[in-house]
């Protein structure tokens, strides 16, 4: 805890933690290392679920069921969406990018509780590879990363039990991360660092954390009660023992819907660090900007049932959860309309970052509009559980998280390695995956609204060329990564050297070396209390050539 | 649909408030020295004003004349339809506006080779800023009472059938859960129409549809054109789901809790209907269809199936 507020003592930094390349696969404490290890694992889990994606979009390109088995298909969506959820956005969005940039924002050497911090990181791989695993000794779970009873009580126990624990690990690391969170923006702040002048991404951090607390433990609780269910032949959901299936959903979604915010929020709040920096100019309503992000937060513990429309609830309650769903659209709009003004007027530098940023704005708001038509019943009733639906989430998770990740790769990765990204390589990595991803996503909305279900190996031959269409479009966003790897490997050893602060940036992860040294400044943590603060040096000119310019840029 | 061009004037206006000409570096300080909405028009604004319109009008022509959605087969998907249209149209024109000012903004504000220095130190406008949040809350007030209404008129606000006095064949101590088109049965009824009751059941990997009057089990659901049907629905096993895309409709069907399902088919014919939740490894095979019939046509099939408890297919 009193770390932050001691002088720095770099011998014993440099005696306690392991160096080179080997402290990466160590117990490190250092809050960068953490950053980093959470930000790799993340992205092999990323491949792997991209893999399972690709098997799937392979079966697909027929109508019949001729790739893989059928248990063997519901294994594979089911491992993909516990993949990209629990082991890739979730913890790259917040672990990686949190632990890396929360104590530079905030002015600290280290997290509050470093050793929870690395407890926090050491519970992924282990229960990432006994998700896996269970795939190659029994048989994976087979019931969907919703894991809906009495589906998951039916099937095959060994796999759906190995499923609640890794995710109950992982929810674990994730409550320990967002405790840790919360206590360094709170605490750890430099005296004379007000909460009003942190980096958005803090903020956003903040309402992650406060959703990670609050809603965790529900599905933690929720996925103990189904295996009692599975294991103890209790009835909490099995309709045949008297329990009730609609229950479990209710429950489910209470933490399930707040993970969607727990996967973009700090996408938004990562985009709201980017976009000044490359356009040259403070960010746009930074006060509406975190009462938007506290709104959001607020309302979405108030949403959840709007998955079940169709699932037998009262009609009371799907008025009341469509208009709360609606009513997210106003705070996010604000969000995104704020971001559009930042670049306006700026000077920007067409980089991957700002493509990748800008590729999330545009991806983003086609799901939220999508997502505002889904939230009104009666528009439901038609696609829920069809291909709309995941044509509307992977525009909210993939357009949104999951460009807002890469772009957030290209922005910092001159301060993790202090060397810079091939920028050429960068913006094919851009072009292949925009245009990979509408291409294989927005088809699917079609293929929904004309009556193909989600997570079927076998459809209506009319949907074949659809299906295939998609599927060139998986292969785009498959070949993508290529550059991309190539480019973060090889720039790793020749990449030009980026220097400390390349993209000239003010927020505190620009003003130290890069990379970083273990306690993160030689010396004094500076005290910014102006992290976007561009254009100041115009507008003293300004000021001085004429006085009444200042009812403008206030 | 009333506030959508004044929102469009009021977009093309503060685009031309806020557009700087790029290149010319005296020009900055007399676009500023003028209030938001007071600058004089120059050619960018009319360019921005193009812009807008183009969106406007390019959007509601999408959104009026884009048709994605299949044939439309009963008394809901009409309304359906009217619902989508709309919020087609207004997604649609968002969208477009959206994607043109991210578009704009990379092209004019990029920085050219050679330049230096900072954008404009503009940290926000209030009015601006009260302007972006009370045009989408009015558009989502206006969406959300808009699809109140049809759901009213789907017939999703009616009381369900909790207190044992309705017409389905079921014991008092159960409890119905959810459903949608409830009240056409009672609309239909006021015209003298009367609603088949038909029981469905769904199990691994199929449906059973049991007409109670006819002792009927089939495993097509047959109904005639034009009279309204309700569906008392339970499962044997998992949770299924009874998806007719022509109908629009769709609800859960759960072990355990009877749920029902109303509906009028409007055009005869022979539609899929399509298990829409996980159920299992045949989930995608399970599939039936429903055959809607001129009555004498259905009248004809029921008479030869009826009392005679072997399914027809």
């Amino acid at each position: 805890m009193t770390i932050a507020n001691q002088p720095s003592d770099f011998e014993r930094g440099d005696r306690l933690q392991p160096t080179g390349w080997m402290r990466y696969l160590s117990f490190s404490l250092d809050h960068k290392v953490i950053g980093i290890q959470y930000l790799i694992c993340g992205f092999i889990f990323y491949l792997i679920g991209g893999t399972l994606a690709s098997a799937i979009r392979i079966e697909l390109t027929s109508p019949i069921s001729d790739f893989m088995a059928r248990d063997v298909y519901n294994q594979v969506l089911t491992l993909h969406g516990t993949i990209m959820i629990f082991l890739w956005i979730v913890p790259v969005v917040n672990g990686a990018f949190g632990n890396y940039l929360i104590p530079f924002y905030v002015g600290a050497r280290d997290m509050a509780f470093p050793r929870l911090n690395a407890v926090a990181f050491w519970l992924i791989p282990p229960a990432g590879l006994m998700l896996i695993s269970s795939y190659f000794i029994t048989g994976a779970a087979e019931s969907g990363w919703t894991a809906y009873p009495p589906l998951s009580i039916n099937t095959p126990a060994a796999g759906q039990i190995i499923w609640i624990l890794s995710v109950l690990l992982l929810g674990g690391s994730s409550i320990f991360g967002g405790i840790n969170f919360i206590a360094t923006i709170l605490k750890l702040r430099r005296p004379g660092l007000k909460l009003m002048q942190l980096p958005m991404y803090c903020w956003a951090m903040l309402g992650t954390s406060i959703l990670v607390v609050l809603s965790t433990p529900v599905l933690a609780g929720t996925l103990i009660l189904l295996s009692f269910d599975i294991v103890a032949h209790t009835g909490f959901f099995n309709p045949v023992l008297g329990g009730n299936v609609v229950v479990y959903q209710h429950l489910f979604w209470f933490y399930s819907h707040p993970a969607v915010y727990i996967m973009v929020l700090p996408a938004f709040g990562l985009v709201s660090e980017i976009l000044p920096v490359h356009s040259r100019k403070p960010l746009f309503g930074y006060t509406t900007m975190v009462y938007s992000i506290m709104a959001i937060v607020i309302l979405g513990f108030v949403v959840w049932a709007h998955h079940m429309f169709t699932s037998g609830t009262p009609p009371w309650m799907r008025l009341f959860f469509t208009i709360a769903t609606s009513f997210i659209a106003v705070p996010t709009g604000i969000k995104f309309f704020n971001w559009v003004a930042t670049l306006w007027g700026g000077r920007i530098s067409l980089n991957a970052a700002v493509l990748f940023s800008c590729g999330f704005i545009v991806n983003f708001v086609l799901g939220g509009i999508t997502g505002v038509a889904l939230a009104q019943v009666p528009f439901d009733v038609h696609v829920h559980d069809t291909y709309f639906v995941v044509a509307h989430f992977h525009y909210i998770v993939y357009g949104g998280s999951v460009f807002v990740i890469f772009s957030s790769i290209y922005h910092w990765y001159p301060k993790f390695t202090g060397r810079m990204l091939n920028e050429q390589l960068g913006r094919i990595h851009f072009f292949l995956t925009f245009i990979g991803f509408n291409l294989c996503f927005a088809p699917q909305h079609w293929l929904g609204l004309n009556g193909m279900p989600r997570r079927v190996a076998e459809y209506d031959p009319q949907f074949a060329l659809i299906n295939q269409i998609s599927s060139v479009g998986a292969l785009l966003m498959a070949l993508s990564t290529i550059p991309f790897i190539w480019n973060t490997i090889q720039s790793a050893f020749n990449g030009q050297i980026a220097g400390d602060n390349p993209w000239e940036a003010l927020t505190p992860e620009w003003l130290t070396s890069s990379p970083p040294p273990v306690e993160n400044w030689r010396g004094q943590a500076p005290l910014v209390t102006a992290p976007y603060g561009y254009g100041a040096r115009k507008k003293e000119e300004e000021d001085a050539e004429s006085t009444d310019t200042n009812n403008q840029g206030n | 649909m009333q506030e959508i061009p004044c929102t469009a004037r009021l977009i093309s206006k503060y685009l031309s408030a806020l557009t700087i000409p790029t290149g010319c570096k005296g020009l900055f300080s007399i676009t500023l020295k003028g209030q938001w909405s007071f600058v004089v028009p120059t050619s960018s604004a009319i360019f921005n004003l193009l812009i807008a319109l183009f969106v406007l009008i390019g959007g509601l022509w999408i959104g009026q004349n884009v048709n994605l959605l299949p044939l439309d087969a009963s008394v809901n998907a009409t309304v359906y339809d009217q619902l989508f249209k709309v919020l087609f149209s207004i997604g649609t024109v968002l969208f477009l506006g959206i994607v043109v000012l991210v578009v704009l903004s990379l092209i004019k504000f990029r920085r050219k080779p050679g330049q230096t220095g900072d954008g404009l130190p503009i940290e926000g406008n209030l009015t601006l800023e009260i302007f972006w949040t009370a045009v989408p809350a009015i558009v989502i007030l206006f969406v959300g009472l808009y699809s109140y209404d049809i759901y009213d008129r789907m017939g999703g606000m009616a009381t369900l059938p909790n207190n044992g006095h309705e017409h389905l064949s079921m014991s008092k101590e159960e409890r119905i859960w959810g459903g949608i088109g409830s009240s056409e049965v009672s609309s239909a009824a006021n015209k003298g129409l009367t609603a088949i009751p038909i029981n469905v059941t769904a199990m691994q990997f199929a449906f059973l549809f049991h007409y109670p009057e006819g002792e009927i089990i089939s495993g097509e659901l047959h109904v005639p054109v034009g009279q309204p049907v309700n569906m008392r629905m339970e499962s044997k096993d998992v949770i299924h789901a009874f998806w007719v895309p022509e109908f629009r409709l769709k609800q859960d069907v759960i072990p355990g809790q009877p749920t029902i399902l109303s509906f009028t088919p409007t055009k005869t014919g022979r539609f899929p209907i399509i298990c829409a939740e996980l159920c299992g490894p045949y989930h995608g095979g399970m599939r039936s269809t429903v055959v809607v019939e001129e009555p004498e046509n259905y009248q004809s099939w029921f008479q030869k199936n009826a009392k005679t408890p072997i399914s027809e297919t």
